[in-house]
């Protein structure tokens, strides 16, 4: 959950992967006509994940976390949405039938993290070569740099 | 030219189709078909792999329509973009914006640099406006930390003016290079004056003319020097006039309104489903500005007007980002006007070191300096999501952190890279020679969009 | 006339001061330090410092530098600005390899000479890992009075005629292969492939 001192707190809410799609359409019709953000965060080397004990009741905790930040323009507020996934059945639906701004997103959460979202038009590497290997920012995934040892240094 | 306008659902269109899972089927006025059929139908986005493009090579006939690469080197893609246009003769069919040219693991990079040093990471994303990158990056992290509200004034009117300041140079900036891209060539000349004015003035307070990490956690890096003030008035006083040269070489000039009057239309219900936000939805006529509509520092209390435009076309953005540069400097007045006394950066312990003279005189000052610039402070287990304005639309940065000093996720959401894909859907039906138009008044940088 | 009957008479001496005398290797490469045209490789933030040098303020024009052409067949000096992706290293080596001898790089800004502040799986340490660089411009982003005195560096090196001594010494420049294909060829060649 987020935290700030003294405004209202951000609208989080944590969203069953078998909801997810229904929960989207359900804002929609709210009034969220945006998609302002899709991304995805691995929580494989993560000490522990702070929610609130009432919502770690109704959701499983996995190793990746979808994260949707919507926004309604009409009604000028925000609403983040957290869904799990998990690294055994890393599939979830696509947004792009509701949101249709979510096809380059959803793209790079692929290429990053390896997620497939079904329904999504043409699911290929965004930012890394078409044939690169690995997703580079899941966790297990080096950072990939290389020692530098600078001249004249005691080894 | 302000319009302040409630935005309904049902303006947005209505996805919710009717019969078969296929859309309604007879024809709808165009003003009646949703977002969502639009995209799907008219395949204005060419969704082919390299392997597929190479593999049609040879195959085609005179009459069919031809694959073409434009980039990653070229001189008007504004940097590394490639796109792969389908033509059929001179005319623009589909299109695939081709990216990662510039891709750096800069949000991989941020995981292993501390919250201090993670402005100098998210500087170099949208390097034609750097300090609005870095500013987003110090909003969030403050709430994490939980002392957003106790930012001093001075150090959050600062902020103001430089963010403020830089969207006059980033606009500048497009100026230039719009200009340059539709033949105006002088204008890049002109263009890059001004901006070396802005530059100076950043110069003189940041130490760098670019990728400046001046706005930190926690306030800003030094205070404003001696004469700023003039400094910025001798600025304010310079453009305007310049501002009217523009007017007459470019806004009324025949040959630049035939360029760009009609080119690179989107409509509104097009930019929302696309999520196109800045200058791009503006355009289409949507009054949405983050800095009045969902305001962050002190935009409530400044005036200024938001600039909307009434076609979608790229002639609507041209002028949207010249009115911008008007607006801006007013905004600057008003900040030159109210800027208080104070600190330029809150006097928490844990997040700001001590002034650069106590360390000679006090073990306890040189522990606590060092602690921060090498360790780095820690921020509390959490997850944020802020959201401003910058030149190009709305970027927002989201930390999930862990409880130690480096961010365990730090994602930032870039303008120019959701706004890329509203390019097959202008440049459909247009010419080659358009294509460079929209590309233009799209103004992505690379940067951002490949992080 | 007066000078023709004063070269009849004293053969060069009498040529007086109206002509200057030099070998042809010296004025080409006098002429080639003062008319380099660069390629235009922008590519992130140094490209912003690269365009601010050609325009009025820094001028490049003095230095016969404001043309920038984007084809690299009529492009002397390469000036690599910005950080080069791993996805972009084949392109790079391409538009070099089209460049036209005898050529020129400048490596700008640290992320093109060592990988810069990216230390990671994304980015090239040093573009001199796939083109061979002839001057380094440090800075993040170099000033464009750096990048200017960097390309004044590469103007002395080339009047001196210092890179070509020492391109014959150590054999450094464009590898060009030429893969000879037989007359009686029939399935068509596919050039530039990846």
């Amino acid at each position: 959950m987020s935290q700030s001192s003294n405004q209202v707190a951000d609208d989080v809410r944590f969203v069953a992967k078998a909801d997810y799609l229904k929960t989207l359409a359900s804002l929609r019709d709210e009034g969220f006509e945006m998609c302002a953000d899709l991304t995805a965060v691995d929580y494989l080397t993560h000490p522990g994940r702070n929610i609130a004990p009432e919502i770690l009741g109704n959701i499983k905790l996995e190793r990746f976390e979808v994260v949707v930040n919507l926004l309604s323009l009409s009604q000028r507020r925000r609403v983040r949405l957290r869904v799990q996934v998990a690294e055994s059945d890393a599939v979830i639906g696509s947004a792009f039938d509701l949101y249709p701004g979510t096809e380059a997103m959803e793209r790079e959460v692929f290429d990053m993290f390896g997620i497939k979202f079904d329904g999504h038009p043409d699911l290929t590497r965004i930012l890394m070569p078409e044939d690169w290997h690995g997703h580079p920012l899941r966790k297990d995934y080096g950072v990939g740099n290389i020692p530098v040892q600078f001249k004249g240094a005691a080894s | 030219m302000t319009t302040t306008e409630n935005i309904t659902p049902s303006q947005v269109g209505d996805i919710t189709a009717a019969g078969t899972n296929e859309g309604r089927q007879e024809l709808q006025l165009r003003k009646d078909v949703s977002a969502k059929e639009i995209l799907r139908g008219s395949g204005a986005v060419l969704r082919m792999s390299e392997s597929e493009v190479a593999a049609l090579a040879g195959t085609q006939s005179e009459d069919q329509t031809m694959i073409i690469n434009m980039g990653p080197q070229h001189p008007s893609t504004h940097g590394v973009l490639r796109l792969m246009l389908e033509l059929k003769g001179e005319t623009v069919l589909r299109c695939k914006p081709v990216i990662g040219y510039l891709h750096t693991g800069m949000e991989k990079t941020g995981e292993s640099l501390t919250f201090m040093q993670g402005g100098t990471n998210m500087t170099r994303m949208d390097y034609a406006s750097p300090l609005n990158n870095e500013l987003v990056f110090a909003l969030t992290t403050e709430k994490l930390l939980g002392i957003d509200q106790d930012i001093p004034e001075r150090a959050v009117w600062i902020r103001m003016l430089l963010s403020e300041l830089n969207r006059i140079s980033s606009h500048l900036l497009f100026m230039a290079t719009n200009g340059m891209d539709i033949g105006a060539v002088s204008m890049m000349l002109y263009g890059f004056r001004e901006r070396e004015e802005v530059l100076r003035f950043f110069q003189k307070v940041t130490g760098l003319r670019m990728n400046h990490n001046f706005i930190r956690p926690g306030g800003v890096a030094a205070d404003l020097p001696a004469g700023w003030r003039d400094e910025v008035l001798n600025l304010l006083d310079a453009l305007p006039a310049r501002l009217a040269e523009y007017e007459i070489l470019m806004t009324g000039q025949p040959i630049w309104r035939e360029r760009l009057q009609g080119v690179g239309v989107i409509t509104r219900d097009e930019a929302i489903a696309l999520s196109a936000t800045g200058p791009i939805l503006r355009s289409t006529g949507l009054s949405w500005d983050l800095r009045r509509d969902m305001p962050y520092l002190r935009y409530d209390k400044v005036e200024f007007d938001v600039i909307v435009g009434s076609y979608g076309d790229a002639f609507d953005r041209y002028s949207i980002r010249l009115n911008e540069i008007r607006e801006s400097m007013r905004i600057v007045r008003q900040i030159l006007d109210a800027m208080p006394q104070g600190d330029y950066r809150i006097q928490d312990k844990k997040v700001t070191p001590p002034p650069r003279g106590r360390i000679d005189e006090s073990m306890e000052a040189l522990i606590h300096h060092f602690k921060i610039f090498t360790e780095g402070f820690k921020v509390p287990e959490g997850e944020a999501y802020v959201a401003i304005e910058s030149p190009r639309g709305e970027i927002a940065c989201y930390i999930a952190s862990d409880g130690s000093s480096t961010p365990y996720r730090m994602h930032v959401r870039a303008p120019s890279f959701i706004n890329i894909q509203t390019m097959p859907h202008m440049m459909r039906g247009g010419l080659v020679a358009d294509a460079v138009a929209v590309i233009s008044s799209v103004d992505p940088v690379l940067g951002e969009v490949d992080r | 006339m007066g000078l023709i009957q004063n070269v009849a008479d004293d053969g060069l001496g009498g040529l007086e001061h109206n002509f200057l005398t030099g070998r042809v290797e010296e004025l080409v490469k006098w002429s080639r330090s003062r008319s380099s045209w660069g390629a235009t490789f922008g590519l992130a933030c140094c490209a912003i410092e690269m365009m601010t040098a050609g325009t009025a303020h820094y001028d490049l024009a003095r230095f016969g530098m404001e043309v920038f052409r984007a084809s690299p067949r009529q492009a002397d000096i390469m000036i690599v600005a910005g950080r080069v992706s791993q996805k972009m290293a084949p392109v790079l080596r391409q538009v070099y390899d089209q460049m036209m001898e005898p050529k020129w790089v400048i490596s700008m800004g640290v992320c093109a000479s060592s990988g810069g502040m990216f230390n990671n799986y994304a980015i090239v340490q040093g573009v001199d890992q796939i083109v061979p660089v002839d001057v380094y411009a440090p800075g993040c982003p170099p000033t464009p009075e750096t990048l200017i005195h960097a390309i004044e560096t590469l103007h002395q090196l080339i009047e001196d005629g210092q890179i070509m001594r020492r391109r014959e010494l150590t054999g450094a420049g464009a590898q060009v292969h030429i893969q000879e294909i037989s007359a009686g060829i029939t399935t068509p060649v596919s050039l530039g492939s990846r």
